[in-house]
């Protein structure tokens, strides 16, 4: 039986989870998207967003939270806001002005290159990486690479098991902490 | 118009906001100064200091919607729209976004871009604040402003981290009030990134 605050909790995550919008065929055909917009769109269900992952790091002296283009700058940065830290954007190639650091990995379908601002992350800095899905893990991982040692956790709203991301963040001895599955 | 000219004079958060940006001479091209709001982003107190400033402005002006420019408005717009308790709309590149989509086409300096924002994200007569981190020729915000006019939304400002006013005086695009915080600054200063 729930306490009433469990039950509130996953009431909440109800919410969340009933805004998603799954696609199918795209990007590509044969593939299915998780759509976040209409998640957006409910200023309640987007609060509850943020607020979980505020309650959960606001306590634990994160210093940096890393946000992953693009949809990782909606999520990223209210949480940076709420909980005092800074926000460090990791761009896809060419965005960011300056010395960068550069990472390619392999996606779920292709490969890319994420770069972070040299000296953006010092030693000291307890990170937490932002994005608002985890698939095979690619992206994260080249975003741990990027920041370094000092990743605290990864955050995700959305989590696909099947893909199983969380394996291969936990091969590297990394937690994940995420709101929804999408199976 | 600034917001200094605009009942925010001696603000010192202005100048921490001002200072906190990072300016590269000289790009993209000669006589350009970049102005780099990733340093802004690594001063926690100069960040909270943006947000809290449109927020302000922004909260008892009945405003349903915040429409975020990718990708730097999409850093600025979702504090401002959760802090304001509006939805939070991602105008995009093309191909981005999945489902339907209406689309507006905008002139580069070489070349064209486009925007694109989902069908139905919007309902007619909502009143709306778009949102970007720089206003230089306008023609994004032009491009911003003309989506979400298709979709039958009021918009009551753009709102810009950094502008030059267009024409000095001028403070509308298509008719659209515009609200910038700072000017862009012409030199760097001394700092550790």
């Amino acid at each position: 039986m729930s306490s009433g605050k469990e039950g509130e909790s996953a009431s909440r995550i109800n919410g969340i989870k009933s805004t998603l919008r799954i696609i199918s065929d795209f990007p590509k055909p044969g593939m299915l998207f998780s759509d976040i917009t209409p998640l957006l769109l409910d200023p309640k269900a987007f609060k509850d967003t943020i607020d979980f992952f505020v309650e959960r790091y606001k306590n634990e002296n994160i210093s940096v939270v890393a946000g992953i283009e693009s949809r990782g700058f909606i999520f990223g940065p209210s949480i940076a806001l709420a909980i005092g830290a800074k926000f460090v954007p990791l761009r896809k190639p060419n965005k960011l002005l300056g010395e960068v650091i550069s990472e390619n990995y392999d996606l779920e379908y292709g490969s890319d290159c994420l770069e972070m601002h040299v000296g953006a992350v010092t030693s000291g800095d307890r990170a937490l990486v932002v994005d608002d899905l985890i698939a095979t893990g690619g992206t994260v991982c080249a975003a741990m690479n990027l920041l370094g040692a000092e990743v605290v956790e990864c955050a995700c709203v959305i989590e696909v098991p099947v893909l199983k991301g969380r394996e291969r963040l936990e091969s590297r001895g990394k937690p994940l902490y995420t709101l929804v599955d999408i199976v | 118009m600034f917001a200094e000219e605009n009942g925010l004079f001696g603000d010192p958060r202005i100048k921490a906001i001002s200072d906190a940006i990072r300016v590269v001479p000289h790009f993209p091209k000669p006589g350009i100064m970049f102005q780099d709001i990733t340093t802004l982003l690594l001063d926690p107190k100069a960040f909270r200091y943006t947000i809290d400033i449109f927020v302000d402005r922004y909260r008892d002006k009945n405003i349903s919607l915040v429409a975020g420019v990718e990708a730097r408005g999409f850093i600025f717009g979702p504090p401002i729209a959760l802090a304001i308790g509006a939805k939070f709309v991602p105008l995009r590149k093309p191909r981005k976004l999945p489902g339907e989509v209406i689309s507006e086409a905008y002139v580069l300096e070489y070349g064209t871009d486009c925007l694109e924002m989902h069908v139905g994200a919007v309902q007619p007569g909502e009143s709306v604040l778009i949102v970007d981190d720089l206003v230089a020729t306008g023609g994004t915000l032009s491009a911003a402003i003309r989506l979400l006019e298709r979709a039958g939304a009021e918009v009551v400002e753009c709102a810009c981290v950094i502008g030059l006013p267009l024409v000095k005086g001028n403070w509308k695009l298509n008719g659209v009030p515009l609200y910038v915080l700072v000017e862009p600054r012409l030199d760097d200063l001394e700092r550790t990134l």
